[in-house]
């Protein structure tokens, strides 16, 4: 078998799950969705895993992949912090706010950070244009954020994990 | 049969017939981009995604695609309304707002369905101004290009790709604007298991998918003084290249071909069908050998680079049956580098090999680190026929005034038995002749195999020798390889002998050659010229070719002996599916 460099374990489950469909043919979306749960994400190797293991081209699952906006090829850390770009956040600085994010937890948008705490995402207008600049944490809103608060937003979280 | 009436004019068709058939019946002329249909080796795009030919269907409020909408008793539709024409025109525009607008110097410059279009529909100004996707483009393979920034989502390589070649390498990938057709992780080429064929370069309308391209290489050799540069030219070009300087498809322009070449500047225009010879002589030897007991049956042919890496990725459990003999343009890199240099006292190190050939992938396999010794390498560089016209038509030579000439000895020598490897059927026809007569030590008779002849995607055959009855299949297309591969692995069929082209109806069909524009009849004219030609010579068996046991006598050896198989011979690599 070639080699996946992912967790075995989880892969094992993976694999599981697909011997246990009764009908292999139209099951690439229900995989796809079992595989982010168990991964938390969809990374290459887990996809070819998938082609493989069901006879389907690496392009085609990759292309449903990149289709639906619900998977994702990055790592989710565990709690997600989403940004908010839209015109009147980004009047009110949050450009300058990602910056700070960025530079707190020393990634790039859209990855996670090392110790697996955080992810980070930017959104177009999420309807809260009052509170600019908005910044979300797992759906948790935050108004009129300043550079200032990052780090206590941050601690937050980092606290509750102990 | 149902009535329909287009433009006025009252037709019958047959139930399930397109608007589009249809108003071919009736002559008339609905302009298409994405539609392609290659009936002769079931290959239809149905994405209907370019809506260039939208026409009224009386009582529909929408206008209708006409290469995906199919009539009903009574229809009445018009191709020639305003709304119609200036609904078409917007299409191609809002598909040119798009589009890189580098024509002048783009690769398809004339040869471009979009162009075409534009041409077509009298399109002076593109009226709407987008933003332009800008993608990376890759040469990582060093044979096949891509440049998404001028697809046109059409999806026909995807189709070509998926359907016939069953390699699966594109699919659509993101969403939206950004959508495009890409390889799994928009992986370099080269890390995909893309075969190289370039069939879905045959059928690109635009110049997303096109070659990479060695004609600069191969001046800057020409013109170097210090380099002894020479030519071998495939069976399948010389009876495809006429149709770039307006020949009729199957012209065979053999002796004009060679011409041009010394007019460019070779030092000896060489045969690949010398090679050819060559390659029967050392796989018939192989063949009777495995007959004998020596290695699995069947064997597999092993002439088409692009089928060599589809069993790789594919089959790795059946490696051990394809021929291990070199593809024969890959033999001759090897005999001019040695036995050709040393007999005419020529540094190997100052020979620069050029193939011209209908292929692709042959540009891929010259990389493949078994044909590097030291930094010598078999072949230097690959030309496409179309890239060859190219040159041709830069240096000024007026092609169709040339006067026909004879190739260069010793290596331009070759029988009927060569020509025919460039059509599917041919090469296994070959070295049928050579196995039967070295197997009885009779002479045969009638040398024409008509079973494995002809464009057929599956053939078979069962050929008498002695006391056995030798069964042959043939396959063309990667599908029908596929399908055939499928079976020996599982033990469902036997064949003594397989051969098998990556190109649907082989080289003369190759992803080299000059572009069919989804006209199938052009690739069945130069399949009967090589079969003309095969009957036109007066040698028609490669064991007999005299320049060949020359070779052997002076040079090689043994057939199949130490020598060959060091110059000769190759090995396989298992690959990843990806
Ligand atoms: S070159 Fe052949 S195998 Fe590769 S993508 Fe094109 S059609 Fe598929
Ligand atoms: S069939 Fe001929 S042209 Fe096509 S990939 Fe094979 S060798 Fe090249
Ligand atoms: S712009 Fe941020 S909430 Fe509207
Ligand atoms: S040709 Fe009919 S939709 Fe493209």
């Amino acid at each position: 078998m070639p080699k996946y460099e992912v967790d075995e374990a989880k892969l094992r489950q993976l694999e599981e799950y697909i011997d246990s469909l009764s009908n292999k043919e139209g099951a690439l979306i229900p995989v796809l969705y079992k595989a982010q749960e168990i991964f938390g994400y969809l990374p290459k190797d887990v996809q070819l895993f998938i082609a493989r293991k069901l006879g389907i081209f690496a392009a085609k699952v990759y292309g449903v992949t990149t289709f639906y906006s619900y998977f994702t090829m990055q790592p989710r850390g565990k709690h997600v912090i989403n940004i908010c770009m839209g015109t009147a956040c980004f009047v009110k600085g949050a450009d300058k706010i990602l910056e700070e994010i960025k530079k707190e937890l020393d990634i790039k948008e859209g990855n996670m950070s090392k110790d697996g705490m955080f992810s980070v995402d930017t959104l177009r207008c999420v309807g809260a244009c009052g509170l600019a600049p908005v910044v979300m944490v797992d759906g948790k809103v935050y108004g009129r954020v300043k550079v200032e608060d990052v780090k206590g937003i941050l601690d937050e979280y980092r606290k509750r994990e102990g | 049969m149902i009535n329909i009436t287009i433009n006025d004019i009252k037709l019958q068709v047959p139930y399930g017939t397109t608007i589009l058939d249809a108003a071919k019946m009736a002559n008339i002329h609905i302009p298409t981009l994405c539609h392609l249909n290659l009936h002769d080796i079931n290959m239809v795009n149905r994405t209907a995604s370019c809506r260039v030919c939208l026409v009224e269907v009386e009582g529909r409020r929408n206008l209708a695609p006409a290469c995906a909408t199919e009539c009903f008793e009574g229809m009445v539709v018009k191709t020639n309304t305003e709304r119609a024409i200036r609904a078409r025109r917007t299409m191609v525009e809002l598909l040119l707002s798009d589009h890189p607008t580098d024509c002048l110097v783009c690769e398809k410059n004339g040869n471009c369905d979009l162009q075409r279009l534009a041409a077509e529909l009298g399109i002076r100004k593109i009226r709407y101004e987008g933003e332009k996707s800008t993608y990376t483009k890759d040469s990582s393979s060093g044979a096949l290009y891509r440049n998404p920034d001028k697809c046109i989502m059409c999806r026909r390589c995807e189709t070509m790709c998926n359907e016939v070649q069953t390699c699966g390498i594109y699919s659509a990938v993101d969403r939206g604007f950004e959508t495009v057709v890409a390889p799994a992780f928009n992986l370099p080429m080269i890390d995909t298991q893309c075969t190289f064929c370039g069939q879905c370069v045959s059928v690109c309308p635009t110049a997303a998918l096109t070659e990479v391209s060695y004609v600069d290489k191969v001046w800057e050799a020409l013109f170097d003084s210090e380099k002894y540069v020479i030519a071998q030219t495939a069976p399948a070009i010389r009876v495809a290249l006429g149709e770039e300087f307006g020949l009729n498809p199957g012209d065979n322009v053999t002796g004009k071909m060679v011409a041009a070449l010394r007019r460019l500047g070779f030092k000896k225009v060489f045969d690949t069908n010398f090679a050819a010879d060559v390659t029967i002589v050392e796989e018939a030897k192989e063949f009777i050998d495995r007959l004998n007991g020596k290695g699995r049956l069947p064997i597999l042919t092993s002439c088409c680079p692009s089928w060599v890496k589809f069993i790789e990725h594919q089959f790795p459990e059946l490696l051990d049956i394809p021929s291990t003999c070199k593809s024969p343009h890959m033999m001759f890199g090897a005999i001019a580098k040695t036995y050709f240099a040393e007999k005419f006292n020529i540094d190997p190190e100052k020979i620069v090999v050029v193939s011209i050939m209908p292929c692709i992938a042959k540009k891929y396999e010259i990389q493949r680190k078994e044909f590097k010794h030291g930094n010598l390498q078999d072949v230097d560089y690959v030309i496409t026929t179309r890239e060859f016209a190219r040159m041709i038509r830069e240096a000024g030579l007026d092609f169709t005034k040339l006067p026909d000439e004879d190739f260069d000895n010793p290596l331009g020598e070759s029988t009927g038995a060569a020509v025919i490897f460039g059509a599917t059927g041919g090469v296994i026809e070959a070295a049928l002749r050579t196995a039967y007569e070295w197997i009885t030590g009779e002479s045969l008779g009638n040398v024409e195999f008509n079973e494995v002849r002809g464009l057929k995607g599956f053939k078979e055959a069962t050929v008498k020798i002695k006391d056995m009855d030798i069964k042959i299949g043939v396959a063309n297309g990667l599908g029908n390889a596929r399908k055939l591969l499928e079976d020996i692995r599982d033990g469902k069929r036997f064949y003594h002998a397989i051969e098998i082209m990556a190109c649907p109806g082989g080289c003369i069909n190759g992803g080299g050659q000059p572009y069919h524009h989804g006209n199938l009849d052009i690739v069945k004219a130069r399949l009967e010229a090589l079969y003309k030609l095969d009957k036109s010579k007066p040698l028609r068996k490669s064991h007999e070719n005299p320049a060949v046991i020359q070779m052997y006598k002076e040079y090689i050896g043994e057939i199949g002996g130490e020598k060959a198989h060091k110059l000769l011979h190759t090995h396989y690599t298992k690959r990843e599916k990806i």
